[in-house]
């Protein structure tokens, strides 16, 4: 049987680990100001959502500890995001093809 | 009294997929008036992208950083609280706290100079634009109002985990509280990270 989880059982990560994330993020968030500044037309929003969900990516894996969960946590998630892309994919047929 | 090495009785795991399932169903509130924002935005592009040279960059990017950093601040704070360092806990735990006062104020700024233009909701000025340009700002208005809304819980919420861990009841083995109001802040900082592109970066 499954005991019950303890705090002191959860992985500690380092401070090291969180400021070289944080870095990434500042890194990440002058790309995305430096695509908008150039005008790459139609691709800069798909480039920029693509740079916003690299910078959530590393939030949920290392700030929020995604990385030591089990898979529930992460099986969830992608439900929860497949739900959400489902919803905005069927609405987005229905809106051009209407 | 609570000694350092006091252990949780509650059930930590549990409390903690408490903490995740109710961010998936702020992913899904939130996600909603994303669509709502994706589906308007392909429909009226060009105003959306008129409209969106009414934000100001700078403001939009030194809030970023500092919800950024706040997320790191709040982050650490957790790994100092399991390390025993509870001063150290404490003091970036308030860091994260200004921080979040901080984006507040910007916001508060952000939003008067809009409201001295004329600009807000069912505002004459706002009624004579486009129908592309009305829903951008209404757009604006209710998703950085409603993130606004949930950045003020998070400054109430960690303000009760400062005073949690200064007086024992977050410890070392216990800080199942605050490591759910990390989670939380970081969500908070997640949708701004979506928010930014959308609303400052399309002009």
């Amino acid at each position: 049987m499954e005991h019950i989880q303890r705090e002191k059982e959860v992985p500690v990560i380092g401070y090291g680990t969180f400021v070289a994330v944080w870095v990434a993020l500042l890194i990440l968030l002058a790309v995305t100001i430096a695509v908008a500044r150039i005008h790459l037309t139609r691709f800069s929003v798909l480039i920029n959502l693509l740079i916003a969900s690299v910078k959530a990516g590393l939030v949920v894996t290392f700030f929020m500890h995604l990385k030591y969960e089990g898979r529930l946590l992460k099986g969830l998630l992608l439900l929860a995001i497949a739900t959400l892309t489902a919803i905005i994919a069927l609405t987005f047929s229905d809106v051009w093809y209407r | 009294m609570r000694s350092g090495n006091f252990e949780s009785r509650g059930d930590y795991k549990a409390a903690k997929y408490g903490m995740w399932f109710f961010l998936y169903t702020e992913l899904l509130f939130f996600g909603g008036m994303f669509l709502l924002y994706s589906i308007y935005r392909s429909r009226y592009a060009p105003a959306f992208h008129m409209a969106a040279a009414e934000e100001n960059v700078v403001l939009g990017s030194i809030n970023t950083v500092v919800l950024l950093t706040s997320s790191l601040a709040i982050a650490i704070s957790i790994t100092a609280v399991r390390r025993g360092k509870v001063m150290l806990s404490t003091f970036l735990q308030g860091l994260t706290v200004l921080m979040g006062i901080a984006f507040l104020v910007v916001k508060y700024f952000e939003w008067s100079s809009k409201i001295v233009k004329g600009i807000y909701p069912n505002s004459p000025v706002l009624l004579k634009m486009s129908p592309g340009e009305i829903l951008f700002f209404g757009l604006y208005y209710v998703m950085t109002g409603i993130h606004g809304l949930h950045v003020l819980i998070g400054v109430v919420v960690i303000s009760f985990m400062i005073y949690f861990t200064a007086t024992g009841n977050i410890t070392q083995n216990n800080f199942s509280k605050l490591e759910n109001t990390g989670l939380y802040w970081h969500f908070v900082d997640i949708v701004w990270i979506y928010l930014f592109p959308l609303f400052y970066l399309i002009t």
